[in-house]
């Protein structure tokens, strides 16, 4: 991707928006780029615990946006990686600091003076001001979407906001997709979302228990686990992609075998 | 009628149930209002054509990046 500043985001919560900031950080980072991870969910913040972080936090982006501590201070350093940092949101309630004008400032700033290669805002839930502030500072978004009817819907919601942001390098990320469900015709396919959304795909990840074990211990799975199917090359895959490289996409759809091809001899799709 | 839906796909069902809600909100129309522009259509139409009872067909559909109007309305044949 040619967007340096990249805004994680969904419509709706809950369908992996900071686990992929976490993975896809963490990996393009292990790849050599130098990468701040920032967490724009204010008031709920998690992007610290799911990176196994929460302990180093001193200052966040409010800090910074009030003038409490220099951008600098708020960078958290991953303990994993010399090239990852963390730029934690706030717990507290009060989002009035939080302006698109400072928002841009800092990335701008992160980018230019701190001499980061890449920077992903993890976008909170809905497409309130906290969603339009994460995506005021992005060139380019990863939009996270699982193959069910309200994350679809959404996620076309969240299509057309970034569009009238004029933000136009637009990826997909199908998140949690159950291949053997897919098989049974009870989930859609990958291009079956591709066709009613009418993005550009980046990633496939497949629903793995790994995730929930990795961020039970903080340790992001991109790092961790190299089965080869598994949510961890999907998300490594992932940022080969967002630095250029041509990798093909997992299939964990049944295609071209000796079923498919009697389904398609039986008009199924 | 129902039969034929239960016997197909679920996921089948979904993607036409997609395509449907995601065509009215691209367009910031509900389906009600849209009920509404159908029969004000209708109309003004039936002002100039004998119309046939039903079989009317006014939707929305995407084609390619842009989201057409389509009205399909039989005129009655003398």
């Amino acid at each position: 991707m040619n967007a340096k500043a990249i805004v994680v985001t969904s419509g709706k919560g809950g369908v992996g928006k900071t686990t992929t900031t976490a993975n896809v950080g963490a990996a393009l980072a292990q790849q050599g780029e130098r990468v701040v991870v920032i967490d724009t969910d204010v008031g709920l913040r998690n992007l610290d615990v799911v990176m196994g972080l929460e302990g180093r936090v001193v200052f966040d982006l409010i800090d910074v946006f009030e003038g409490k501590c220099r951008l600098k201070q708020a960078l958290i350093r991953d303990k994993r990686s010399e090239n990852l940092y963390l730029l934690a949101a706030s717990q507290t309630k009060d989002k009035s600091s939080l302006s698109e004008a400072r928002m841009q400032e800092t990335v701008q700033k992160l980018l230019e003076e701190e001499g980061f290669d890449r920077v992903l805002i993890d976008s909170p839930a809905g497409i309130e001001s906290g969603f339009q502030t994460a995506a005021s500072a992005a060139a380019g978004a990863l939009v996270v979407v699982n193959p069910e009817v309200s994350s679809v819907r959404d996620a076309d919601r969240i299509i057309g906001l970034l569009e009238a942001r004029e933000i136009t390098e637009v990826k997909l990320i199908i998140n949690r997709l159950r291949p053997e469900m897919v098989k049974r015709g009870d989930m859609l396919e990958v291009d079956d979302v591709l066709e009613i959304l009418g993005v550009k795909l980046i990633g496939i990840v497949p629903e793995d228990e790994q995730i929930l074990v990795s961020t039970n211990i903080g340790n992001p799975i991109s790092l961790s686990d190299s089965s080869k199917m598994g949510a961890g090359t999907a998300f490594r895959n992932i940022a080969k992609r967002i630095t250029g490289e041509d990798i093909p996409h997992l299939s964990f759809e049944p295609s071209g075998g000796f079923f498919s091809g009697l389904r398609r001899l039986f008009g199924g799709s | 009628m129902f039969g034929l839906f239960q016997r197909k796909k679920s996921k089948d069902k979904l993607k036409e149930r997609l395509k449907l809600v995601l065509s009215y909100d691209r367009a910031n129309l509900s389906p009600g209002r849209m009920d509404e522009l159908k029969n004000e259509l209708l109309a003004v139409i039936a002002k100039y054509f004998p119309m046939e009872e039903d079989n009317y067909d006014v939707k929305l559909e995407q084609h390619g990046d842009r989201m057409v109007f389509v009205a399909n309305l039989p005129v009655q044949q003398s």
